[in-house]
């Protein structure tokens, strides 16, 4: 046993993190606030780096690395805040042609959720919609003519032009949403849907444990540097206690995300996700405190990492969903 | 990132498995919890059963008698003997764990030689005198004084908190040598036996009804100087060695068990109707994950202290300040699952949820682990 990052492993999170330091910085960020279009030159730069191929064999092109590697480079997306269905496009990469190259934008949507929310709509040429999760059926999405209730899994594609939807004004300024109302279905893809929803899970909880790393170093940086009463704020205990907690939450997130990239079981997974979502949630309201009033304005970059840690704890399985699973899992 | 184990590890559990399977059924019964001389003599002959079939002082170096065993060893000997239903390492631990890695680490040649075999061999217990009443949290603070006279140190004051006091032979004692030198500086570390003239115990009672602790009196007791380790005025560099033995390894049989009383928890929960609270169930689904998770990160800090050969990062603190509250959590819990039940004082879930009180503050209190975590991990300054 050897649970930590090895030497390939670190250097690939610091490659990460360098590449989107220099091609995301503060200034891109706040710009993308603004106008969060996508950024296609970024997406196919992130493409060349293999950050959608991550996973595929090198026989197909791809970087051939596994779970660890993904979890790894998406900690480091979500530290930068990077928008984009990211998690999406890692997921269907060997799926829709042109996607690994970031050529092309897919989206991915569990058809059984309500309402069905669609990350950035206007920038995905691929809508993949996921059928069949357990509780799900008064989704809101129909099922297709004639399908029974407690039907199997199944993933349909359909090109977003044919998608009808409705706007929604997404809480998160880096994330537009739309709310999908119909979706045109052919034939069902031929796809591992329950994996794909556990490694949505997983790559949403990295995200998740990137943005409470990231929130724990913001609250720490201000409070060293921020005076009053004649002192750092950082040296009274209220602010310490906040913080401790905080790198406590984040390190308990770290160590159910990587494991859980390790064993790819999904009650491991469930877990994983549940406490990262805690973390990235809690850690972004203690770093919005420690902040003060300057954590309550749009200027700050802290709403940001909270609106973002909201919508991802609400994708891919929720607390009470998470809570719910893995009880029954300890009288099975 | 790998959790497999290797063909050599997965070899020394199951060799280990066998060896439970064939020698826990000759244990003797176990003593009643208010049997001081009769827990000594259990945990004393569990002792020795380890030593004699070679795994006593696992994580010791094999020049102190240990065995060499690497982090994870000595991870899977706490996990597999937890899961066996073995003793505890109860009235060892202080030689094992806190006073005897200290000698390991800074005693003299004879020093080593004489207090390690009969620690490995439970021949001889050893208890903790470090806190007082007046220095808690505050440890630098101690007063008990000792002054040199002759070949002897004459020691005087009063320690508290002092676990397995009644039983013990020896007593790792921090003592006051230089009253005038800044706080940290004028700390000595000795060796006191506890049959000398001038020691008294008291016991201590505690809100659960136990008497796990005592307060020990110390009346002009002669303590040999070759009974000190490392140098006068030097203790408190020479404890710090030991204090981060404590928070590497101490709550993997814990952490095992933790999980296996959950899953009894959700059982009962199950067969007295009390499943059917939404708010109940998800509470114990979200312990789970929790216990989950610090197994978890306890196989994170023992593959950090493998690659750093040796001793524990700061990371113990993280885990402590964590498990000690998903444990009152757990018990909590096991409260709501038992209903009036939770006011039987017999119960075990019950006596465990009184001493699970003291998690959050024995061994650092949870606010002074913040402060550790905040100052040395995360580089906030130092302040109130």
């Amino acid at each position: 046993m050897d649970f930590q990052l090895t030497d390939d492993q670190k250097a690939l999170r610091d490659g990460t993190r360098e590449l989107l330091a220099g091609r995301f910085g503060r200034e891109r960020l706040r710009a993308a606030v603004d106008d969060p279009t996508l950024d296609r030159a970024l997406w196919r730069e992130l493409g060349a780096a293999g950050f959608f191929a991550l996973r595929l064999p090198e026989a197909d092109g791809g970087v051939g690395l596994g779970l660890p590697e993904a979890v790894l480079v998406f900690e480091e997306a979500g530290r930068a805040l990077l928008p984009g269905p990211l998690v999406a496009c890692q997921l269907l990469a060997g799926v829709v042609d042109g996607v690994a190259a970031g050529e092309k934008i897919v989206g991915l949507c569990e058809a059984g959720a309500d309402p069905v929310l669609w990350e950035h709509p206007a920038d995905c040429q691929e809508l993949i919609l996921l059928e069949g999760a357990e509780g799900a059926e008064g989704g809101a999405v129909r099922p297709p003519e004639g399908a029974e209730k407690g039907r199997a899994d199944q993933a349909y594609g359909s090109t977003a032009a044919l998608i009808s939807c409705a706007p929604f004004a997404s809480v998160d300024p880096l994330t537009p949403l739309a709310r999908v109302l119909d979706a045109p279905r052919t034939a069902p893809l031929s796809l591992d849907v329950p994996r794909l929803r556990r490694e949505a899970a997983l790559l949403t909880a990295a995200q998740q444990l990137g943005g409470a790393a990231r929130t724990l170093e913001m609250a720490v940086a201000y409070a060293r540097e921020r005076e009053q009463f004649g002192a750092p704020i950082g040296s009274f205990q209220a602010i310490k206690h906040l913080c401790a907690q905080m790198l406590v939450r984040t390190e308990i997130a770290r160590s159910a995300v990587y494991a859980a990239a390790v064993t790819d079981c999904v009650h491991e997974v469930t877990g994983a996700k549940m406490l990262a979502d805690h973390a990235a949630v809690r850690n972004a309201r203690d770093c919005l405190q420690v902040h003060g009033g300057m954590g309550f304005t749009w200027e700050a970059d802290v709403h940001l990492h909270l609106k973002r840690a909201w919508l991802r704890a609400e994708r891919w399985g929720t607390a009470r969903e998470a809570a719910e699973l893995l009880a029954a899992g300890l009288v099975a | 990132m790998d959790l497999t184990y290797t063909e050599e590890e997965e070899d020394f559990r199951a060799r280990l498995r066998r060896w439970l399977d064939e020698v826990l059924p000759k244990l003797p019964a176990k003593p009643a919890a208010t049997d001081w001389p009769g827990r000594r003599a259990y945990d004393a002959a569990w002792q020795r059963m380890l030593y004699d079939a070679g795994y006593a002082g696992l994580h010791w170096p094999r020049d102190a008698g240990g065995q060499g065993a690497t982090p994870t060893q000595h991870l899977i000997f706490l996990e597999e003997t937890e899961r066996a239903g073995a003793p505890y390492v109860g009235a060892s631990f202080v030689g094992l764990l806190h006073a005897g890695p200290t000698i390991v680490a800074e005693g003299t040649p004879g020093q080593r030689a004489r207090w390690l075999p009969p620690i490995l061999r439970g021949d001889e217990i050893w208890c903790q005198g470090f806190s007082e009443p007046d220095a808690g949290s505050d440890l630098a603070a101690l007063r008990t004084r000792a002054v040199r006279d002759g070949d002897a140190y004459v020691v005087s004051g009063s320690k508290i908190w002092t676990s397995h006091a009644e039983v013990a032979d020896w007593c790792e004692l921090l003592v006051r040598t230089d009253p005038g030198a800044p706080r940290h500086r004028g700390i000595t570390w000795l060796a006191m036996p506890m049959d000398a003239p001038g020691v008294t115990v008291r016991p201590l009672r505690t809100l659960a009804g136990s008497t796990e602790f005592a307060e020990v009196f110390l009346d002009e007791v002669r303590v040999p100087v070759g009974n000190r380790v490392g140098a006068e005025n030097d203790g408190w560099r020479v404890t710090m060695v030991t204090l981060s033995f404590e928070r590497g390894t101490a709550f993997v049989g814990e952490v095992v068990a933790c999980r296996r009383v959950l899953g009894e928890l959700a059982r009962t929960a199950r067969a007295n109707g009390r499943w059917d609270d939404a708010e109940l169930r998800r509470r114990l689904g979200r312990l789970s994950a929790e216990f989950t998770a610090l197994w978890r990160l306890t196989q994170w800090n023992v593959s950090e202290a493998q690659r750093s050969g040796g001793l524990p990062g700061i990371g113990g603190s993280v885990f402590k300040l964590r498990y000690s509250h998903a444990r009152q959590e757990l018990y909590d819990t096991a409260a709501e699952v038992l209903g009036a039940g939770a006011l039987d004082a017999d119960h075990t879930w019950v006596a465990d949820r009184l001493a699970a009180l003291s998690y959050t503050i024995a061994a650092g209190t949870s606010q002074i682990q913040q402060n550790i975590v905040a100052e040395r991990i995360l580089g906030l300054p130092k302040g109130r």
